[in-house]
């Protein structure tokens, strides 16, 4: 499969009175043609920083792109000046925000805002541009398009103002779309029908969609391959089944855990993570997550572990890999998904980084 | 039976009664809880789950119907006194832990607000140390008593929250959505605590939320809510093996659940009020389909879901 974008070791930060927060460490991940990558991680695991770097939409200052590249279509997204990246900005990538309450501009008409790309990215005159908001608003299931071109963003329901937001993403045919907890502000019902509106959309114009949520079962939903962020790096990343049926990491397993599943019977009780997340303007030494983890071993206190690859998709930065680490068993809650994945390599091999 | 804390009987809850802008957010409901139970409540934004669980603690006048704790009604002109051992008995927790502390109060007096109202410490030492001993059984420490809301995250201001609560010793709390404000991994501790809590001090709960994995793993039993009426109320296990009603069935089908491979298959129903196609003559009520398992029906359904009721 083809990569459509390649992000090597980035590494965003912001300036704050405190000193320099280090939001994002050293990220590497990609993206395939057509797939779609969750990113998964607790609020200030870096998810988001990640994906507004990828848009250069991080506020300098105080924030920053401290290094790494971020290549799109042989361009590295890092370097680009503002004035190309505006050019890809709404255009080959495009983004849907969480909170589709703030996301419209309530003075404009909806169609105003949808023919805004069209007019800027492809020329379109006003009336074609008109033709095609219409059409992209039959697209996302609103029904009498016509007369809610000339309506503004306070006359429709959530579920109705992130389906006019899709819409606008959708305008250019984008290559990449990145979907920043698209569905958290909205109910169950509503929720199914958006995430099927967008992988309906993704079938028809062939988009990648980058997803970021903390709702696992959006991720078991919506998912190809799942990257596990945590303190501003990328833990663990692999195959939904990777993820979901024979995690490695102990903070994956505590994602896991946490969530209940409607076979969980009330005795059993959920896996906690204790504390809170690291302070990233002082990023611990050694593994980010040992501070919290009941398997955390000597070494994680003071080297920060390398990645391990178990298959080709799947790699895990822990120590517990490791060959000569003691053999940890997994929460039971855990345990109980476990199932053995056929492309596991015999034993996992230590590798620089992420680099399928 | 277990014994009944709580009875609703026919509530109703009217916004703006008599005007064209009338809202019934509450529409004749009726059920109980026992005592030392977790009762969940569902359903979408605007079904009236938070109205319910607010009017029960009588921060709404309700519009019609009755509220019994331990058999004394809630509702109806009460003096200072009599309210204030309501009160005490019965606490709330709130969704947004970022709203629901005044900001510029200190842990300590946020805390001990209901201690100091209902006169539970005789001296000031005893209220400081009945702050630090709801702190520590809250997870927290001493140390947080001096500090401002701002200072904490948002699972800390949770518990701060129920520790508020749990100041008076009540026997009922109301948490309406206590952790969908909450990161998942947060959202876990929060739920352990509740439930430890539960079991030590013999609370009973009534838990409002939206997220129906949660809710299932939490409650004993489950009423699912549908514009105003409550529509199913079940067991915990029963609701989800036999979901009788269409919109119960519709709500279940649509929670993604984390395993992929169930994902892969699951299809969601649609529910349509029209399915029922009731008639002016039918008499729509709570019928009991099997022990412990109301639904919301007509006579002729009834009939149905008491024949398809697998046990």
């Amino acid at each position: 499969m083809s990569k459509i974008l390649e992000v090597k070791d980035l590494h965003v930060s912001f300036n704050t009175h405190g000193g320099e927060v280090q939001a994002v460490r050293g990220v590497d991940f990609h993206l395939d043609k057509g797939e779609t990558l969750a990113i998964v991680g607790e609020s200030g695991s870096g998810k988001s920083v990640t994906t507004k770097a990828i848009m250069r939409l991080i506020p300098n200052p105080p924030g920053f792109i401290k290094g790494g590249e971020m290549l799109f279509e042989g361009k590295d997204l890092a370097k680009l000046p503002e004035k190309d990246m505006q050019k890809i900005r709404g255009k080959d990538i495009s983004m849907i925000f969480q909170d589709p309450m703030t996301s419209l501009n309530p003075t404009m008409t909806i169609g105003k805002q949808i023919m805004e790309p069209l007019v800027k990215h492809q020329n379109m005159s006003k009336n074609d541009a008109r033709k095609r908001a219409i059409e992209l608003l039959k697209l996302v299931g609103l029904p009498s398009p016509e007369t809610r071109f000339k309506q503004y963003p306070h006359q429709f329901s959530g579920g109705q103002r992130q389906r006019v937001v899709i819409a606008i993403a959708l305008a250019c045919n984008p290559k990449i779309l990145i979907a920043d907890e698209p569905t958290t502000a909205l109910d169950v019902t509503i929720q199914a029908q958006i995430l099927e509106l967008m992988k309906d959309l993704q079938t028809k114009i062939d988009t990648s969609i980058i997803f970021i949520t903390h709702d696992l079962g959006v991720v078991a939903n919506v998912a190809d391959r799942v990257a596990v962020m945590y303190g501003g790096q990328i833990v663990e990343t692999g195959t939904v089944d990777e993820i979901f049926y024979d995690p490695r990491h102990p903070y994956t397993w505590g994602l896991i855990g946490s969530m209940p599943t409607t076979e969980t019977e009330g005795e059993q009780e959920l896996v906690a993570i204790p504390g809170t997340p690291p302070d990233l303007l002082n990023p611990p030494k050694g593994d980010a997550f040992a501070l919290r983890s009941e398997y955390a071993l000597k070494v994680d206190f003071e080297q920060e572990p390398p990645y391990y690859q178990v298959s080709d998709t799947h790699y895990v930065k822990s120590w517990l890999l490791h060959p000569s680490a003691p053999k940890v068993e997994p929460p039971e809650i855990v345990k109980l998904r476990h199932r053995q994945m056929p492309s596991n390599y015999k034993e996992p091999v230590l590798v620089e980084g992420v680099r399928s | 039976m277990a014994e009944k804390l709580l009875e609703i009987k026919n509530l109703k809850q009217y916004f703006n009664p008599g005007k064209p802008n009338m809202v019934k957010a509450v529409d004749d409901i009726s059920f109980d809880i026992y005592k030392g139970e977790t009762l969940g409540l569902v359903g979408e934004s605007g079904c009236g789950k938070s109205t319910t669980g607010r009017t029960i603690i009588r921060l709404y006048d309700a519009t019609d119907g009755q509220v019994l704790f331990n058999g004394e009604d809630v509702h109806g002109k009460k003096s200072r006194s009599q309210l204030k051992k309501f009160n005490r008995k019965m606490q709330m927790i709130f969704q947004d832990p970022y709203a629901s502390l005044n900001p510029r109060m200190k842990v300590a007096d946020i805390i001990a607000e209901g201690i100091d109202i209902h006169g539970l410490a005789s001296s000031k030492e005893e209220r400081i140390k009945r702050v630090h001993d709801l702190l520590e059984t809250v997870g927290l420490n001493k140390e947080h008593a001096g500090r401002y809301p701002h200072e904490f995250s948002g699972g800390q201001r949770q518990r701060i929250g129920i520790a508020r609560a749990l100041a008076v010793d009540p026997d009922f709390i109301i948490a309406d959505e206590p952790i969908s404000a909450l990161d998942v991994s947060i959202q876990a501790q929060v739920v352990n605590l509740m439930q430890e809590l539960q079991k030590e001090k013999g609370l009973t709960y009534l838990f409002i939320a939206h997220d129906l994995s949660m809710v299932k793993y939490i409650s004993d039993r489950i009423g699912v809510m549908y514009f105003g009426k409550l529509v199913e109320l079940a067991p915990s296990d029963a609701l989800y093996k036999n979901p009788l009603h269409p919109y119960t069935q519709s709500l279940l089908s649509a929670i993604p659940l984390p395993d992929p491979e169930y994902e892969r298959t699951r299809r969601r129903k649609e529910y349509n009020p029209s399915v029922h196609n009731y008639t002016e003559d039918d008499n729509l009520e709570m019928r009991e389909v099997a022990p412990g398992h109301f639904v919301y029906c007509s006579e002729k359904e009834f009939a149905q879901y008491k024949a398809q009721y697998k046990s």
